[in-house]
């Protein structure tokens, strides 16, 4: 099979999924005519008809809001952020609405909803642009998290969220949409709640999603040269963790850091860490290291901007230490 | 940077504008509109204008022609009672602690869930309400007792304790939910709106002819969910009533206060869509109205404002010391009360007789009793249960 570039996996997974339900639809800016800001529903409209591809006017609380009336009453909408920042204004019906309503209603209903969208630092987009928004909703009760970070995760993990019954928030990334990847044969999904175990390795555990695999996987390259052996686990599930996967590791190296691409100040790290300290505090043989952005806002010039934001050689620098207990 | 901004500054300018002395005669429109609306009103209204406004709009109405059958407006009748007399119920269980948090009581507003609610059809249109939701549960369907049990936070509730008086739901009676956060649930409203149309356009299901109503407030209508909602149900033709239930205040803000155009139906006409104002202490003209906006909406014809001047006889919650309304604002609206002008139509037009309407009140008091006694005997939720119904599975 030819590779296939990230975003063409996310749009064949909403294709296929369109396909095989009725009640699948997508709702967003520029979801439709435009094919989406990052062509992830290209040729959907033509396909599908303006009703299940809806163009949305500019007004992200009301069309999140309405998504969720729409899945009480049958539908399995997909909403677009077309930056996940610009879900900030519907952190209400996140929130309210698509994480608290099933509880609150007494099981009476269900809120079947994909929330996707590109998040992330970028290059160059500035602020406002280029957050990380799973740090955000990550305390809100009744929501699962997933972050993609292959053309092949990328597509399971889009069909396992339609067909979840739950709300899942589903983030992706700027800067991975045109990865490209081979992909497996046929009708696979991927499960929403499992971590990825992308390098087995004995030495240190290194915690991460989304891009930030990617800068692991180049730092794991030039620890592999001076004799560190990284396991290396993207976590995918980023709630729940996936706690068996992240405790078998531990269980094996002794030793964890997590590297994120979120701020440091209650970012997925600092809740990963305690819970690594609940549930492994015995396991472990050096304190547990965290590598996150700076806690700023993230600034536009280019230099500044990987100032912010964790590069390889950081995590090549903390693994060496990590491994060698030399703080 | 200071000095620029005084110097062009759109703030200093407007405040010479509201200015009289300071104003330019060309920007002298505000008093004349005042005029024609004082032009417009009748000369009957004294009490009226020690009411406010509000109670000024409503002296142009005249009441609804009786259109009613007896079934029907018996129906009525004991819908409202029930309405009613549920809620006295409630502020009498709060004040014997039986019931905690906050609880928004309709009394006085009971021509508006009545009057749009019975015009549409039980578990197949959709509702949505907000904290002020008991009646318009009740009056889709919701039994008593499982309204009741709900605000005794019982298993039995119609959300299993897990929601509480501002969140009432009911997948069953189609009630989308009580919410408890100003205007969010308009766009929820919206949604169940567009599974309609979706399932008529998209699906090709012919029969698929759902309208929902949704019910917010005067307060409610300046924010931006409302304004959002209104232009895409304008502009996708959604099956939808935004039913207002202007009641003059939104807890201790007066409407004129918080909004440029106290007119809500008005703003109706800025999204092309129809908007119409109703006496909201008249059951039959609520009930017209909306059987108007439900026959538009089934037909495909898209949505419609519906301003229900309306006022509630209680404080905003009963938490609520109630110190902003004047007495005579008050004593204009008990002059109104939706229940006893029902009751004056129906006998006056010989439909029913004083004796029968009171056997209503006494079936209903009984009715009230009961959810009373069922909700004291009903079990607490079980605490190992905790966590359920967080996720779909469980
Ligand atoms: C987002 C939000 N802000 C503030 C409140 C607090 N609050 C509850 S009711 C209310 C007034 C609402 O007035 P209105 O829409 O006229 O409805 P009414 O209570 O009169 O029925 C306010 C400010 C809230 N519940 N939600
Ligand atoms: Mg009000």
């Amino acid at each position: 099979m030819a590779e296939t570039l990230l975003f063409n996996a996310l749009r064949d997974a909403i294709d296929e999924e369109m396909a095989r339900d009725p009640m699948v639809c997508v709702f967003g800016e520029d979801v439709g005519q435009y094919g989406g800001s990052y062509k992830v529903t290209k040729d959907l409209y033509e396909k599908y008809g303006q009703w299940r591809v809806l163009d949305t006017p500019i007004a992200e609380n009301s069309f999140t809001g309405m998504a969720v009336g729409a899945a009480m009453t049958g539908l399995r909408p997909i909403v677009e952020g077309m930056n996940m920042g610009f879900l900030l204004l519907a952190f209400n019906q996140i929130s309210n609405n698509m994480g608290m309503l099933r509880y609150t209603s007494g099981g009476n209903y269900t809120i079947p909803t994909v929330v996707r969208g590109p998040g992330g630092v970028g290059r160059q987009l500035g602020a406002e642009h280029s957050q990380r928004l799973e740090a955000y909703f990550h305390a809100v009760p009744g929501i699962k998290i997933v972050a993609v970070s292959t053309p092949t995760n990328a597509k399971g993990l889009m069909k396992a969220a339609i067909r979840d019954n739950n709300p899942v928030l589903f983030f992706e990334h700027v800067l991975l949409y045109n990865l490209s990847e081979e992909l497996p044969e046929g009708d696979y999904i991927c499960a929403l709640d499992q971590a990825e175990v992308v390098r087995p390795g004995k030495d240190v555990t290194i915690l991460t999603y989304s891009r930030m695999r990617h800068h692991c996987l180049k730092a794991v390259q030039q620890l592999e040269a001076e004799g560190v052996d990284v396991e290396l686990i993207d976590l995918i599930s980023l709630k729940p963790f996936d706690l068996e996967t992240i405790t078998r590791s531990i269980r094996k190296t002794h030793r964890v850091m997590v590297v994120e691409e979120c701020m440091k100040t209650g970012g997925i790290g600092a809740e990963l860490i305690a819970l690594i300290t609940e549930h492994c505090f015995d396991d472990l043989d050096a304190r547990p290291l965290r590598l996150s952005s700076q806690d700023i806002p993230t600034p536009y010039n280019g230099a500044l901007e990987n100032l912010t934001i964790i590069q390889p050689h950081q995590i090549v620098k903390a693994a060496t230490q990590l491994k060698s207990g030399s703080f | 940077m200071l000095e620029v901004s005084v110097g062009s500054s759109i703030g200093f300018d407007s405040f010479r504008w509201l200015d009289p002395v300071q104003s330019a005669p060309e920007v002298q429109a505000t008093p004349v509109m005042t005029q024609e609306f004082a032009l417009k009103l009748p000369p009957e209204t004294m009490a009226a204008e020690a009411a406010g406004s509000h109670a000024q709009r409503l002296a142009a109405f005249t009441a609804a022609p009786l259109t009613v059958s007896r079934e029907e407006g018996l129906m009525l009748y004991r819908d409202m009672t029930l309405g009613r007399r549920f809620e006295d119920k409630c502020a009498e269980m709060y004040y014997r602690g039986k019931m905690f948090g906050f609880v928004h009581l309709y009394n006085g507003q009971e021509a508006v869930a009545t009057g749009v609610i019975k015009a549409m059809k039980a578990q197949h249109d959709w509702f949505c309400s907000t904290y002020r939701d008991h009646v318009h549960a009740l009056s889709a369907g919701v039994p008593a007792r499982e309204v009741m049990s709900e605000l005794f936070g019982k298993a039995t509730g119609c959300s299993k304790g897990r929601g509480g008086s501002m969140h009432l739901f009911s997948r069953e009676h189609h009630l989308l939910g009580g919410y408890a956060f100003i205007g969010e649930g308009i766009p929820v409203a919206l949604g169940a709106a567009f599974t309609s149309r979706y399932k008529r356009d998209a699906l090709g299901d012919a029969s698929s002819d759902s309208v929902t109503a949704a019910f917010f407030g005067d307060g409610t209508c300046n924010n931006g969910q409302f304004f959002e909602c209104l232009n895409m149900a304008a502009l996708w033709k959604l099956p939808i009533l935004f039913v207002v239930e202007n009641n003059k205040w939104a807890i201790g803000m007066a409407h004129e206060r918080a909004t440029s155009e106290p007119e809500i139906w008005r703003k109706a006409a800025a999204f092309g869509m129809a908007g119409e104002e109703v006496d909201g202490m008249d059951v039959l003209a609520v009930r017209a109205a909306a059987q108007r906006a439900i026959e538009r909406a089934r037909a495909g014809d898209g949505p419609t404002v519906l301003e229900c001047l309306t006022y509630r006889f209680r404080g905003h919650s009963l938490a609520d010391p109630d110190e902003l309304r004047s007495e005579a604002e008050k004593a204009f609206w008990a002059q109104r009360d939706p229940i006893k002008a029902l009751a004056a139509q129906l006998i006056g037009a010989g439909l029913a007789s004083a004796e029968e309407l009171k056997a209503i009140e006494t079936e209903i008091d009984a009715e009230v009793a009961d959810s009373v006694s069922f909700a004291l005997a009903a079990p607490e939720p079980d605490p190992t249960e905790l966590t359920r119904f967080i996720w779909a599975e469980d």
